[in-house]
């Protein structure tokens, strides 16, 4: 779950960490008001979950009140990569004498904490690291042990960042680590950091994704989960419980667990077919689960079959069957199903099905044969 | 012989009185698994269709000399019940439960790294291990598998972890030992603790394993088959057409480098000289040319 900019710097804001003063508006009245509050020059900044805001003319720097106008007005509403700004965030413009990057991450081949600081940042730090790998300090934290000062202040150090910088800079990246664990973050990350020239160090900007499998300890989170982007389907398939992803072509993919999903894309396209969409069920599916992974797949219009690859290990047989069977008198569905079927309670399932097997309806016994069987009738169905 | 778990392995199921516990905490007694107890701390002196119930699992441990437990707490549960199980004297935890935080996996593994040396963790979020005929640990459902070997299978997916076991029995190739690593960020097993066993195992001639895009669990696996197996590998390896996923921020992206696609892994496997199927059906049929020719 990621945050916007301004989430992050207010999450930053609530550990001490330097932040500029600024505030989250949605019209362009309050955003002058709020322009003329913080004093000018005031950046304008849109709040989209997705890169590249600058170049899209989604940053500008206003020097007065009719600047402030003019800006927030271009930017709200502003569509960039897709997603339309809704938020802008007026913020005092700082001064800057040098940039950073700080971040903290997990490192999954090391199994513990990654965290990257460099001298060289306010650019695309791929770019750094492809090009001048050697620029980013990296420091390795174990997860019991934690970080410690003197830890971060060698990490500093290894940084070379300006010396003026060095007490900020630790202060910060503490601060930062505790947010990273105390918020239970997958990524923590400043770029820039920045040393003003009466030599303060502060976070210019935030970037902040939460792990979604720690909301149950953060029941404030639900205020982010309510604002992530996510098109109508996948919005409803999320309200489900579903992990559904659109694709743009025309098989319905309906599968219990990641792997099998993304294995039964593979072998869509594999027998020449496209598929729709990945959707995975997950392990605890059961009959009210299978209808409503079928009421999303049938909302897209693209459909022209579905098929559902089911093998059981949590999942049981019998329950994959009654929901789609329950399913089917709750959803007008019309693109014909081809299921597959196999693992626990198989049997009872295939036995559930049999005497509702028709042409809308068919039983496949293998994954290829299922794809070869569902790709044909969608290329029927759209014939 | 097996890896990690035979038929003399005794388990303790933590959760065993919950429903997915029981659930399959007898479907694995039926199967054959030593089931010998579960704990909960509310039901101790019960039992569960005449498994026994403790309190903790220090006291199952010490009344029935469980070597491995099976996890089904949920998954705000897990990290207290990963280190209840170490510090109750089990060398083998299994943890089924999905949806545990990231940050509890990286603690709780580097915690067993370091004052748990011997313990073995496999998961979270992993279908668990099944040796077949023998011990079936975890939501495998144990019919779909061969008993008897050559094979030894390695996956990081749960249903394309039954996908292989499946396609091996229809032709007729029983397993050794398959092991469902999950694919959580912080695995308590890796693809290379697995091949490292397989290529120890004396009945294992032939691994398969199975990956899906991102991270580069892959990769490292490939690197291990290139310089210390000699066993033969079959590989699969999920998510070729599927779309790029989410990029979690520049860090992720600079942790990965260039690897995590589903095309960089089947390269670093086949220059490692393992097969790779371009579906899990391919892969069974690669295994039995392979088995073929032992």
């Amino acid at each position: 779950m990621d945050l916007f900019e301004y989430q992050g710097k207010l999450l930053f804001g609530s550990y001490g960490i330097p932040v500029s003063p600024g505030e989250a508006v949605q019209n362009v009245e309050d955003a002058v008001a709020a322009a003329d509050r913080l004093g000018y020059p005031v950046v304008v900044k849109a709040q989209v979950l997705t890169g590249g805001r600058g170049k899209a003319g989604g940053v500008k720097l206003a020097n007065n009140s009719a600047e402030a106008r003019e800006y927030a007005t271009s930017i709200l509403g502003l569509d960039i990569k897709g997603h339309i700004v809704g938020t802008v965030w007026m913020e005092k413009a700082s001064d800057i004498a040098e940039e950073y990057y700080a971040s903290f991450t997990l490192d999954r081949s090391a199994k513990a904490y990654l965290g990257m600081l460099s001298a060289q940042g306010g650019v695309e730090i791929e770019q750094v690291a492809d090009e001048n790998p050697d620029a980013i300090a990296k420091i390795q934290v174990d997860p019991v042990i934690g970080l410690s000062e003197e830890a971060c202040r060698d990490w500093v150090k290894r940084a070379a960042l300006n010396p003026a910088a060095t007490e900020g800079a630790v202060d910060i990246l503490m601060k930062l680590y505790k947010v990273y664990v105390d918020a239970d973050a997958d990524l923590v990350e400043i770029n820039p950091l920045i040393l003003t020239p009466e030599g303060k160090v502060h976070a210019l900007d935030a970037k902040v994704t939460l792990d979604d499998n720690a909301l149950f300890r953060h029941p404030d989170y639900e205020q982010y989960d309510a604002i992530q982007h996510r098109d109508e389907r996948e919005l409803a398939a999320h309200k489900k419980g579903l992990q559904y992803v659109g694709l743009d072509g025309s098989v319905g993919v309906i599968a219990n667990g990641a792997g099998l999903a993304m294995s039964t894309i593979d072998i869509i396209n594999q027998v020449g077919g496209t598929p729709a969409n990945f959707l995975d069920i997950g392990g605890g599916a059961n009959a009210d689960v299978m209808a409503g992974a079928l009421e999303v797949i049938v909302s897209d219009t693209n459909v022209r079959s579905i098929f559902i690859n089911i093998f059981g290990g949590i999942t049981k047989g019998d329950e994959v069957a009654k929901g789609i069977l329950e399913a089917l008198t709750r959803v007008t569905i019309e693109a014909p199903i081809v299921i597959r079927l196999d693992g626990t309670n198989a049997d009872e399932g295939r036995e559930i099905l049999k005497p509702h097997l028709s042409d809308r309806l068919q039983m496949q016994p293998t994954m290829l044969e299922a794809a070869r069987c569902a790709v044909e009738l969608a290329g029927k169905a759209s014939s | 012989m097996s890896i990690f778990v035979d038929e003399n392995t005794k388990v303790v199921y933590q959760g065993l009185t919950g429903s997915q516990g029981r659930f399959y905490g007898l479907l694995n007694r039926e199967y054959g698994t030593q089931v010998v107890a579960g704990t909960s701390p509310k039901k101790a002196g019960t039992d569960v269709d005449g498994i026994p119930v403790f309190a903790t699992v220090a006291d199952a441990v010490s009344a029935t000399g469980a070597t491995a437990s099976c996890i089904f707490i949920p998954a705000p549960g897990v990290k207290a019940a990963v280190m209840e199980a170490a510090e109750g004297g089990i060398e083998f935890i299994v943890v089924i439960t999905e949806g545990v935080p990231a940050h509890d996996e990286a603690w709780f593994f580097n915690e067993l790294r370091q004052k748990y040396p011997n313990v073995q963790l496999l998961g979270p979020n992993c279908p668990g291990i099944i040796s077949p005929g023998k011990a079936n640990i975890g939501i495998t459902a144990g019919h779909i598998a061969k008993a008897g070997g050559p094979v030894g299978i390695v996956s990081r997916s749960g249903t394309l972890t039954y996908q292989a076991l499946y396609e091996l029995k229809q032709k007729d190739i029983g397993v050794t030992t398959c092991v469902g690593i999950g694919g959580d960020p912080v695995p308590g097993t890796s693809h290379i603790d697995c091949l490292r066993a397989f290529q120890d195992d004396p009945e294992t001639l032939a691994v398969m394993m199975i990956g899906e895009i991102g991270g580069s669990a892959e990769e490292e696996a490939a690197e291990f088959i290139r310089t210390q197996m000699d066993k033969p590998v079959v590989a699969y390896i999920a998510g070729v057409t599927a779309p790029p996923g989410k990029k979690m921020g520049h860090a992720g992206a600079i942790v990965s480098g260039g690897k995590g696609t589903a095309d960089a892994k089947m390269e670093a496997l086949r220059d490692a000289g393992a097969l790779v199927g371009m579906n899990p059906t391919e892969a069974g049929d690669l295994m039995a040319q392979v088995v073929a020719k032992l």
